[in-house]
């Protein structure tokens, strides 16, 4: 036994385990308050005033609606497949929720304030228990982990929560759950193909699937040489400058496909309201309907993260060589640029046919998609 | 019993995704609703995705939970979903002496792979470690570029003859589909009207 | 490091429940199932091989067999589809004709 725990590296998965704490917690703030902004500017937008009673401005809402959401009764309707409709809900959450051990909050080795003095506790800690244990907290990487294939695991994660979806619109036993969940997968599986094809334009730019690499490759020029912008690692001076060509028009396809993967206005088909009710969720109340709303905002922060870390250069920005405390605000920022976009949309945009969305998808984006990667490939050869 | 000694991390890996990957294959084929049989493969490709990181293929297990989970079946959850095929009652009664064919199968498995074994022995690892995206791409589009070229055609030929196959026979059918796509299509002023009651809703 | 007998016995177990599930099964659909399930196997045999030899060569069968697996549930589902459409069943021992 004793091999197989020398064969554990404690120090790793105790940090691993905390930054996994705390970047959850960071995303389920930046879920809670995308939900409270959601409503804010939609009001504005559509000149009332919205949620403003809970807290300052309305700013514990997301709390009240928590509070609420747990102690509403769990209504499990006579007629549903009870097993299925139960772990619907999770299978939707927890794909989405296994994305975030990739993003790339920060630069690597930031320096941390403080991190001489916790070094020094936690190793001498471990030597009077006898640990053995090497720790260096002076610097830290804000990011759990990546790996050669960040990218097509983001991809296959996102890829499950169609299930959650199906598996809700199935088990519900209702006509309208069932019609949702069938639009849902069907346009989910669509846009996909736009989406990742859309992503292959900057990666024949990188070089590379490990979302941190593509992320440090943009910070030349102080930290604007993000890639719609046409930065790459590969060109120099203005010839490279083509790239942003098709990155730009890679960013656009990337864009409609992810709103139209995240069930999002204009695309919003399978919870139509005037339509289906709810979509697939009609049947859900309670805390199980919250971990469907909490996916689909932990999704929307997905595929902004990728957009950020692809093409607005992840956490890179001005002044992030003297600074480097600023990759983290320019990061959030970035995210909450895409956040506040779909909000906007929703607000602006009426609902697209089926028919037409279909249409939109398969002849339009994917066409599109595919000859924007031509013309990458295209340019890259001419270029470099 | 020595590999039992030198028990590692990764060991238990195989165990876990193992154990699930088996009793999710049980799953499959012994549920009667197909929708839970389909749900079980869902799970043996996920577990299996995990069997192919243990073995350092990061790319193939990133691909095997696209491909397969994440398109085929999907696809076959969709066609489930869309025939609403019923639980089926009626057990097989004609070839019921078919499946004690299993038991004959599975030991001539079991002895062929001990055949293997004992031919190859237990090898150590290789050094080298294939799976990063760029030592596969660099097969796939170098020495392996024919048998590639040639799945694309065979995606292709599938494309076709499925669109071939799930249209509907009849030309009356397709003339009425038609038609009331055409006249779906039209603009209407009832449809401008309602979006725009819409945004100030 | 895990040895590669205990992954060879695994896809063993795997592809032998695939061929007990194409015998058990009359269902059209699970019996496709069952066939994914047997590919699976085998590609867990080719990666275990790929490995142990440090030969990416495995992995790249793999690949193929994933992309034919896809384009033969695409073709295959649409069989199905057709089948249903007239027979009304996805049982496959009342598909026995060779007509409609």
């Amino acid at each position: 036994m004793s091999s197989l725990i020398n064969s554990i590296d404690f120090p790793y998965v105790l940090g691993a385990l905390i930054k996994v704490a705390i970047f959850w917690i960071t995303i389920m703030i930046i879920c809670a308050y995308a939900v409270y902004a959601e409503r804010r500017v939609l009001a504005v937008i559509q000149n009332r005033l919205g949620p403003n009673r809970v807290g300052w401005q309305g700013l514990l809402q997301p709390f009240a609606d928590l509070i609420k959401f747990i102690f509403k009764e769990d209504i499990i309707p006579m007629s549903v497949n009870r097993a299925l409709y139960v772990m619907a809900p999770v299978i939707s959450l927890v794909p989405a929720m296994m994305v975030l051990i990739v993003y790339p909050f920060g630069p690597d080795d930031l320096p941390l304030p403080g991190g001489e003095f916790l070094t020094q506790v936690v190793n001498d800690l471990s030597t009077k228990l006898g640990l053995g244990w090497n720790v260096d907290l002076r610097t830290v990487d804000l990011h759990v982990t990546h790996f050669n294939v960040g990218i097509l695991y983001v991809f296959a994660m996102t890829g499950l929560g169609v299930y959650g979806i199906v598996v809700a619109g199935w088990a519900s036993n209702s006509k309208y759950s069932l019609l949702g969940g069938l639009r849902s997968s069907a346009q989910m599986v669509s846009y996909e193909l736009g989406l990742s094809l859309s992503v292959v334009a900057v990666l024949l730019m990188a070089g590379t699937l490990d979302l941190t690499e593509i992320v440090r490759q943009q910070s030349g020029w102080g930290g604007m040489r993000w890639n719609i912008f046409g930065g790459t690692s590969a060109g120099e001076g203005l010839k490279s400058l083509a790239m942003a060509v098709p990155a730009i028009f890679a960013f656009f396809i990337y864009l409609i496909s992810a709103i139209a993967e995240t069930n999002r206005v204009p695309f919003d088909l399978p919870e139509a309201e005037t339509e289906l009710v709810a979509g697939f969720h009609t049947e859900y109340s309670a805390l199980k309907f919250a971990l469907f709303f909490i996916a689909e905002y932990v999704n929307m922060t997905t595929v902004s993260v990728l957009a950020t870390s692809l093409f607005l250069g992840g956490w890179n920005g001005p002044f992030i060589n003297v600074f480097p405390w600023l990759g983290p605000i320019y990061f959030l920022a970035k995210v909450f640029f895409f956040l506040f976009l779909y909000i906007w949309l929703r607000g602006t945009l009426p609902r697209l046919r089926y028919d037409q969305l279909m249409n939109f998808g398969w002849k339009f984006l994917l066409p599109a998609a595919l000859f924007n990667i031509a013309l990458a490939a295209t340019i890259a050869v001419l270029v470099y | 019993m020595e590999q039992f000694a030198q028990i590692q991390v990764s060991h238990l890996f195989f165990l876990a995704f193992a154990s699930l990957a088996v009793v999710a294959a049980f799953n499959v084929i012994l549920q009667r609703n197909p929708i839970y049989s389909a749900i079980g493969l869902i799970v043996v490709m996920c577990s299996l995705a995990g069997l192919f990181l243990t073995l350092a293929a990061e790319f193939i297990a990133a691909i095997q939970i696209i491909v397969y989970a994440g398109a085929i079946m999907v696809l076959f959850v969709f066609v489930i979903m869309l025939l609403n095929v019923r639980e089926e009652d009626a057990k097989a009664d004609r070839q019921k002496y078919l499946k004690f064919l299993a038991v004959p199968l599975f030991l001539a498995l079991i002895a062929e792979v001990m055949a293997v074994l004992k031919t190859i022995g237990n090898p150590a690892a290789s050094e080298t470690v294939p799976g990063a995206v760029e030592t596969v791409a660099e097969g796939m589009f170098t020495t392996y570029l024919l048998p590639f070229e040639a799945t694309s055609v065979l995606i292709l030929m599938a494309i076709v003859g499925s669109m071939l196959l799930a249209r509907r026979e009849s030309k009356e059918e397709t003339d009425e589909i038609e038609e009331a796509l055409t006249v779906a299509n039209q603009p209407t002023p009832i449809v401008e009207e309602s979006s725009e009651e819409e945004v100030h809703a | 490091m895990v040895p590669l007998s205990w992954y060879l016995a695994l896809s063993a177990v795997l592809f032998t429940i695939g061929v007990a599930g194409v015998l058990i099964q009359r269902n059209a659909i699970v019996l496709f199932m069952c066939i994914e399930l047997m590919l699976n196997s085998v590609n867990l045999t080719l990666v275990a091989f790929s490995r142990f030899l440090g030969d990416v060569t495995g992995q790249l069968f793999v690949f193929i067999v994933m992309v034919v697996a896809a384009a033969e549930a695409a073709v295959g589902l649409a069989i199905i589809i057709a089948l249903f459409r007239t027979r009304e069943t996805l049982n496959v021992d009342e598909a026995d004709l060779l007509k409609l």
